[in-house]
């Protein structure tokens, strides 16, 4: 057998990092933030009355919420976006996808810490509130939205069918809060103990809004631009696998 | 053509596929009802059954509705019909629109047997002041849940592996109807001395349902289905 000649269909083999300055920059201040977050969550804040040394998980807890939350907004938003012609662009259905993912992540999290302090404070692991059986329902059906991302078809469709599915998520997520509401109308009002807060907790709190905040926007920076080197490399696996069989016809 | 009459010619298509098949009425109803068989072996206590009765008639119709949408896009895919269709210049409103009506025939007579098999199974009691409560329902919950069956069903034709998708797509965005149907249905049935005045806020949940989710779908089904 001959061997194959490579084809050169463009520079595919350099690595291209998805750091950039402003990247790096803020990849320090998310280690800064975090760094604070752990100093004042575990050290410096107070224990409360009640909850004892519980009372630290909710600067996890809430950060994640609140960011799970603007994550899914991030995702309705620019799958809007790509829908409406004017603005239609690949890069939006990529924050989008981006977005979702991180969401999902912070979402289990916010579950997971949250049944954990559930157990501590309230003594069970959950409670058939509105806002958590939301909360439960947002995490599922994103889940069904990233599954919707990876059924294949071109990129377009994919943004186009991954869109249309986020918009619809929209839609349900009202109807199930206010369902699920009316279900169980007298429950649990205050989930989150803002209002108990006080002085230092409050503040670790924001610490940790703070450094999850900037953990989001790095976290959807570096998957928006692999999410875009995946495109890419789909686009131009396509290119080199024409490249080769021509190749081949021209060897015959 | 217009789009209702299309809706009308595909819902007339598939019905009669189905008269003529007979495997919604020889393989889904069966299962159906092997379901509510299933409930009262797992929950094993009359009082209990007749106090979970309305939550397990509609849980069964969400189950049974999982194979029914599939038996539906099914009938499409399998041998491009819905690409022809398209192809055909056929409007997916109409299509959308059409298909939903077919399923939601194919739901009803479901619901019917469910609701029989509760009375005669579960000892459910429709008290009389009920029935119009209990057929507002019917219809309004079983218009929202063929939309969101069509819709999803429609996202999840054709492709392989797509079928283990739709249950994790389509269950979250029913459970409103799931609640909504079984707080109005036990209003209905009288339930742990619930009024039928209880049940009727909750049908209009369930037609705002339908409502957002049949203009959704009717904008939105061309996009899905386009392959």
């Amino acid at each position: 057998m001959t061997p194959t000649p490579t084809p050169s269909p463009g520079r595919t083999a350099v690595a291209r990092p998805t750091g950039t300055r402003f990247t790096r920059v803020l990849g320090a201040a998310v280690i800064l933030g975090m760094a604070w977050l752990v100093l004042f969550g575990l050290f410096l804040s107070p224990n409360d009355e009640k909850q004892k040394a519980g009372v630290r998980i909710l600067y996890i807890h809430v950060p994640t919420a609140w960011l799970a939350y603007l994550a899914f907004i991030v995702t309705g938003i620019s799958s809007a976006a790509y829908l409406v012609k004017r603005t239609r662009s690949l890069t939006w259905d990529r924050i989008a996808g981006a977005s979702a993912e991180i969401g999902v992540l912070f979402m289990g999290i916010t579950l997971v810490t949250g049944s954990l302090w559930g157990r501590i404070s309230w003594g069970i692991f959950w409670t058939w509130d509105s806002r958590l059986t939301t909360t439960a329902f947002l995490f599922v059906t994103y889940i069904g939205y990233l599954a919707v991302r990876n059924l294949g078809g071109t990129h377009q469709q994919r943004a186009r069918r991954s869109a249309i599915i986020a918009l619809l998520a929209v839609l349900e997520v009202p109807l199930v809060h206010f369902s699920v509401k009316w279900w169980r109308p007298l429950h649990q009002q205050e989930s989150v103990a803002e209002g108990k807060l006080s002085g230092l907790m409050l503040f670790s709190l924001f610490v940790g809004l703070i450094a999850f905040t900037l953990l989001y926007v790095w976290l959807l920076l570096h998957r928006q631009r692999v999410l875009a080197m995946e495109d890419a490399l789909d686009d131009q696996g396509l290119d080199v696998a024409l490249a080769e069989r021509r190749a081949e016809g021209a060897q015959v | 053509m217009s789009t209702w009459r299309i809706a009308r010619l595909i819902a007339a298509k598939d019905l009669r596929i189905e008269l003529r098949s007979r495997v919604v009425t020889n393989q889904v109803l069966p299962f159906a009802a092997l379901v509510m068989v299933m409930f009262a072996f797992a929950l094993d206590n009359d009082a209990v059954l007749t106090r979970v009765a309305p939550g397990l008639v509609w849980l069964a119709t969400m189950f049974s509705m999982l194979v029914l949408v599939q038996r539906t896009f099914a009938v499409e895919s399998a041998d491009g019909a819905l690409d022809a269709l398209q192809v055909a210049g056929v409007r997916p409103g109409g299509i959308f629109l059409g298909k939903s009506l077919a399923l939601a025939v194919e739901l009803a007579v479901l619901e019917v047997v469910l609701l029989i098999a509760a009375v005669v199974l579960y000892q459910a009691d429709v008290a009389g002041s009920g029935v119009v409560l209990l057929v507002a329902t019917f219809v309004a919950a079983t218009t929202g849940l063929a939309f969101v069956g069509t819709l999803y069903g429609g996202l999840a034709a054709g492709a392989k592996g797509r079928e283990t998708l739709l249950p994790l797509l389509m269950l979250p965005v029913v459970a409103p109807v799931l609640i909504g149907a079984t707080r109005a249905t036990e209003a209905a049935f009288g339930t742990n001395g619930a009024t039928s005045s209880e049940g009727w806020p909750w049908v209009g949940l369930l037609v705002l349902f339908a409502a957002l989710f049949g203009l959704g779908g009717t904008l939105a089904f061309g996009s899905l289905i386009d392959e």
